[in-house]
């Protein structure tokens, strides 16, 4: 892949709000260039979406609890860890699913509505799967910080106003 | 006069917008754990020393020997006043380029020496042409003291355009301070450092520090390198003014240069794509500037709102609450210029330029009014 589209996908990953007019300033290219080079990456699935990072913590709606949960398989012929992963992704409480080195499989993150929810979901849904042979489960006490953003930082700008 | 202002948006400042990267303040914070609270050698920590010496090998193809030829000093500030005060002899001419950092020509005179400005001008990218130093030079000129990548311009000079100089400072046996702070901040390809030129390493004070290059500027580390009698002389004066440059800070620069590229190019790479923001803006709304290549400022002309560069920082300042530095700040060639740096966020840029602008066609407007009522 081109160092152009590298340093595209860099500030997008920052900021996908940034319009295609400061893009194509910012990386002196066209609009017409980046507006191309946008849609050839998310046909490419390269870009996959565009989500917002949100402290839930500070609305109304903040009950949510997140659970990450250790997970032990029995990896399958031919297919390895891939269809039981793919059987858990499927699930719309799972957000995400990662395969791991050391003492376990997969790492499977959970959202639920309450820890009963999370707990039953694990119970009845994840450790029943068949080659599942064990699961730990963690429960999300605070988030500090998640893709890159910490979450309650200090942001003054410490400097003078005008310096040499 | 900005600093009590509310809701301001400062382009004025000289220094990165960017905290210094988490590993360096870690190591520094850890040192002082370990309780290194005490003075260093005069010189510097020897750990630091030999760094310097790797890094400017390594990026330069300098060769220092640590012992003996590199000096830490309290930022690059410091170094430029002590290398000033152990050159020059009363009466002693010092060329400076300008515009250029606001101490050089209080420091020439603190030393006894004599400034002679050399103006640079946008037609030429505001570098420093060759005839117009050869036209400064007299019997009295002993230092060239110059900035490249230039604050506040942000211009460089490349290899071809810094041998001119080197071979008027070798027929005039001139010495040269070259300040080189901005050293990792070239967008145009690498930085040539002047003393890597054949027969300059001799006749060069290098000075670098770690402020803009690693966001350090609160830290105050800087050096200077140059052949041990030059170093031992203002070695003299260091050790009986500052002693020694502040432990942590010294502790902190180690590890910046042990492990800081990584940082120094993010940034660097923030700064590249602000920089092509903020001169396009500008172009736009008709305050032209040429594209800089380096350091985080450019410099744009004012010339055509027929303001000075002071009333135009004083009215945009009080209109539409953005502050930037009027360029005469930086020598009398620079009036008609305002400095804006690019040390700012994305979106802080982005609402500057959208403040500007009302600014520029709100004076336009009055213009018009004012030349139909005469």
């Amino acid at each position: 892949m081109d160092d152009m589209k590298i340093k595209l996908l860099q500030a997008l990953e920052q900021n996908h709000k940034i319009s295609i007019k400061t893009l194509a300033t910012m990386l002196k290219i066209s609009e017409k260039e980046i507006k191309e080079m946008i849609e050839e990456l998310e046909e490419a699935k390269i870009i996959l979406g565009y989500v917002t990072l949100i402290d839930w913590e500070k609305t109304d709606n903040n009950d949510n609890v997140t659970a990450i949960i250790d997970v032990k398989v029995t990896p399958q012929r031919d297919v390895g860890f891939d269809t039981i992963a793919q059987r858990i992704c499927r699930f719309p409480e799972v957000k995400s699913v990662y395969l791991m080195s050391g003492s376990y499989d997969l790492s499977v993150m959970i959202e639920g509505t309450s820890m009963k929810k999370v707990a039953f979901f694990v119970a009845e849904k994840l450790a029943s799967l068949e080659n599942v042979q064990s699961t730990a489960t963690h429960f999300v006490l605070k988030k500090y910080k998640q893709d890159g953003i910490v979450f309650e930082e200090d942001e003054n700008d410490h400097r003078l106003v005008i310096s040499p | 006069m900005a600093s009590g202002i509310k809701g301001i948006i400062s382009l004025g400042v000289g220094e990165s917008d960017f905290v210094t990267p988490w590993h360096i303040r870690e190591a520094s914070v850890y040192s002082l754990e370990r309780g290194h609270t005490n003075y260093t050698p005069n010189s510097g920590l020897p750990e630091l020393r030999q760094q310097i010496c790797r890094y400017l090998h390594k990026k330069f193809g300098l060769e220092y020997d640590y012992s003996q030829e590199i000096l830490i000093t309290v930022g690059v500030s410091e170094a430029i006043d002590i290398a000033l005060r152990c050159v020059l002899e009363p009466g002693d001419e010092v060329i400076i380029p300008e515009p250029c950092f606001v101490s050089y020509k209080p420091c020439t005179l603190m030393a006894g020496g004599a400034p002679k400005t050399v103006s640079t001008q946008e037609a030429n990218h505001f570098k420093l042409m060759p005839e117009d130093l050869e036209e400064a030079i007299t019997d009295k000129s002993k230092v060239l003291l110059m900035s490249y990548p230039n604050n506040p311009t942000g211009a460089v000079m490349n290899r071809e355009e810094l041998e001119a100089v080197a071979r008027i400072v070798e027929k005039h046996d001139l010495l040269v301070i070259s300040d080189e702070i901005y050293s990792e901040l070239n967008y145009n390809g690498d930085h040539v450092s002047f003393s890597s030129l054949p027969g300059m390493k001799e006749r060069t004070v290098l000075l670098n520090g770690f402020s803009k290059s690693f966001a350090m500027t609160g830290w105050r580390v800087g050096y200077a390198a140059a052949s041990e009698d030059i170093i031992s002389a203002m070695l003299k004066v260091h050790q009986y003014t500052i002693m020694c440059a502040p432990v942590m800070g010294q502790m902190a620069a180690i590890e910046a240069l042990k492990n800081g590229e990584e940082e120094v190019k993010r940034m660097k790479a923030h700064y590249d794509q602000r920089r092509n923001l903020i001169a396009n803006g500008l172009n736009q709304m008709g305050l032209s500037c040429f594209e800089p290549k380096g350091a985080f400022y450019v410099f744009p002309s004012i010339k055509s709102t027929g303001m000075n560069s002071l009333n135009f920082c004083e009215e945009l300042l009080k209109e539409e609450k953005v502050a930037v530095v009027p360029g005469d700040a930086f020598g009398q060639c620079g009036e008609g210029y305002v400095r804006c740096s690019y040390a700012a966020s994305m979106e802080q840029i982005t609402e500057a330029l959208n403040r500007m602008e009302r600014f520029l066609q709100r004076q336009q407007k009055q213009k018009k009014i004012f030349a139909l009522n005469n």
